[in-house]
């Protein structure tokens, strides 16, 4: 039986280390990494295609409609001059994303704090409800909170503009956020902190000048994930908003530029490769720490 | 009970301090200012989540247009909806649509992640391609593929019909989404384009964190590789894989957005899930309460879904190393 297992060891090692086992290993990984590519890049190469296209390329149902024979920018110059996409829909998305962000992050991060350091009555039972919150998900609350924003407009005109958003996104960013930063919170070593309290620091003062510096990354993410989540968001914005003007892009788009029957399908998709492209030059920048957070909500 | 369990599967409180510490901290007496930082977190999510929760709860409960009294209805709604044909149709829609999506979306994410776990070149750029359908605008990229699946722009149909070998097996033209079938698997199809990389970047940072050293342990008595993936990958993945299908069933059983914009529910309410149903419902027909009540059935399903993955990880996570 002590043979048997040697020369499985020996043909193991043997095998394992010809280069040209790893070559071969090599090759058909990204020959199989392939199709997976192609996958998820497809529909945003039909996107980019089609909105370089022509209306008589795009209705020519002869041609081939993989890709352009030629190159215009018509759909761009429309979407620009007339519709509401850039100078409403963009704007608006941007402001409220910066804004819910804001208010969340900084939220998040005096919650998150205190859940990772703090010891109090009750600390334990917030933390669960953060869990719970975390996992409610928008489609079940979008029709009670029509009545809270109703409620708020009796006393600020929110409702039907984009403030209605920056109140309401919140409602999915603070739990996310403090989940996230809580997990950074706690790999800051305690030590540093109590340094600073024999020195007479405050507590305020450690956690902005010792704590938040060291779980830089984390807030970064936590800022990352949230921009994102905002600038994603559709369903409060579908039913919160119904003037054109105060509309975030992806509501914008689905809900004013899909008219009738016959779609302008150039200026529709020169429409979405416009709104995604700003969160994929994000990513080109701070892909890193999105992947860590992303793990890190789930794994943590 | 449930919640103890969440406490300790979540690692809340102080139970993993050391004794020392703890006993300092008694002594010290309870951090008070911690009532003031959890203040305006707590204010948001009792403000705009717990009450427009019982609020919706109430919705269901009476009957009444938005904004004006209301008046108490009791179970009527929910005795609607049991009974009413497409609320059915919607029930066994999203259970067809979350467990092909999550079935589809484990297997494919853990492909991928294995493959991305051998790639040594190009790392960023496999990443961030495989990445972008899950950061980009949901309702935006899925107007992409309401093009591909339109009846007369088909790119699918058009391959079927011009492209070699395909067009030799006479196949098309599909209303992809005309049909009740098939637009239920393009909806299906699509959440899964958007939630594939979700499951592989995270079970991709599962796998790195499982040590060397066990596969090389294993090297060495002669296995090969397809029992190191059942034996040692898929045992110590368990954990990972439990705790992103517990986040993907309830973000899929949630879903809105893919369905709204390639579908809208359609053909015969062959694509609504509770969300969109609630909003035609409580939206469109301003049906607030009939809305509410239709949502509201998401909940106990939730709570399934958690209850149970959380005992899933529970047990999953004592494999003692």
């Amino acid at each position: 039986m002590a043979s048997r297992t040697t020369t499985a060891a020996i043909g193991v090692d043997v095998r394992a280390k010809t280069p040209s086992w790893r070559v071969r290993q090599t090759v058909w990984t990204y020959i199989a990494l392939i199709p997976y590519v192609a996958f998820a890049l497809f529909p945003l190469y039909i996107t980019l295609v089609t909105s370089f296209k022509s209306k008589q390329e795009i209705n020519n149902l002869g041609t081939s409609p993989f890709w352009a024979t030629g190159v215009t920018v018509e759909n761009y110059v429309y979407l620009a001059e007339n519709t509401q996409f850039f100078d409403h829909w963009m704007l608006n998305t941007l402001i409220v994303s910066v804004l819910a962000t804001g208010v969340s992050v900084i939220i998040g991060i005096l919650a998150a704090y205190a859940l990772a350091r703090l010891r109090f009555r009750g600390v334990e039972a917030f933390g669960v409800a953060v869990f719970v919150t975390y996992l409610v998900p928008t489609s079940l609350l979008f029709l009670p909170l029509i009545e809270v924003v109703n409620f708020i407009d009796d006393y600020l005109p929110i409702r039907d503009t984009y403030w209605s958003l920056v109140l309401t996104y919140p409602t999915f960013l603070i739990p996310f956020v403090t989940w996230l930063l809580m997990g950074y919170f706690r790999t800051v070593p305690v030590e540093v902190e109590e340094c600073a309290y024999i020195d007479g620091c405050t507590r305020m003062r450690a956690l902005v000048t010792i704590v938040l510096p060291m779980a830089l990354p984390g807030v970064i993410c936590a800022v990352l994930f949230a921009f994102t989540l905002c600038w994603n968001e559709f369903l409060y914005s579908l039913v919160f908003i119904q003037d054109a003007v105060h509309k975030t892009l992806s509501v914008g788009v689905v809900t004013e530029l899909i008219r009738g029957d016959i779609y302008y399908w150039g200026s529709l998709m020169a429409a979405c490769i416009t709104g995604v492209l700003p969160i994929i030059v994000l990513y080109a920048f701070f892909m890193d720490y999105y992947v860590t957070g992303l793990t890190a909500g789930a794994i943590k | 009970m449930a919640i103890s369990t969440i406490k300790n599967e979540l690692h809340i409180g102080a139970g993993a301090q050391a004794p020392t510490a703890r006993r300092l901290r008694r002594a010290c007496g309870p951090d008070l200012d911690g009532y003031g930082f959890i203040l305006p977190a707590a204010i948001v999510m009792v403000a705009l989540i717990v009450y427009p929760f019982c609020l919706a709860i109430w919705f269901s409960v009476s009957d009444g247009l938005i904004g004006e009294p209301r008046h108490w209805l009791g179970l009527e709604n929910f005795q609607w909806i049991l009974g009413d044909r497409i609320f059915q149709q919607t029930l066994w829609n999203t259970i067809i649509f979350a467990v092909t999506s999550v079935v589809l979306k484990s297997v494919f994410g853990l492909g991928l992640a294995l493959l991305l776990q051998r790639a040594n070149m190009w790392k960023r750029f496999l990443r961030g391609s495989v990445l972008i359908p899950f950061v980009a605008p949901t309702a935006l990229t899925t107007l992409g593929w309401w093009l591909i699946f339109d009846p007369t722009y088909s790119h699918i149909n058009w391959a079927l019909a011009h492209v070699w070998p395909l067009n030799l097996l006479g196949l098309g033209p599909y209303q992809w989404l005309g049909d009740e079938t098939l637009a239920l698997s393009a909806v299906v199809f699509v959440n899964f384009w958007r939630g594939l990389p979700f499951f592989a970047v995270t079970i991709f940072a599962g796998l790195v964190a499982i040590p060397t050293q066990i596969y090389e342990a294993a090297e060495t008595d002669g296995a090969t590789a397809i029992r190191k993936f059942w034996h040692i990958t898929l045992p110590l993945l368990k954990p990972v894989l439990a705790v992103v299908i517990l986040f993907s069933t309830i973000f899929t059983l949630a879903d809105f957005n893919i369905v709204y914009v390639l579908t809208r529910g359609g053909p015969m309410n062959s694509t609504h899930l509770f969300a969109t149903y609630s909003f035609t419902e409580g939206i469109l027909n301003h049906e607030i309460g009939l809305g509410a009540a239709i949502s509201l059935f998401l909940f106990p399903l939730l709570l399934l879904v958690v209850i149970f993955q959380l005992r899933m990880v529970r047990k999953e996570t004592s494999y003692g190393l």
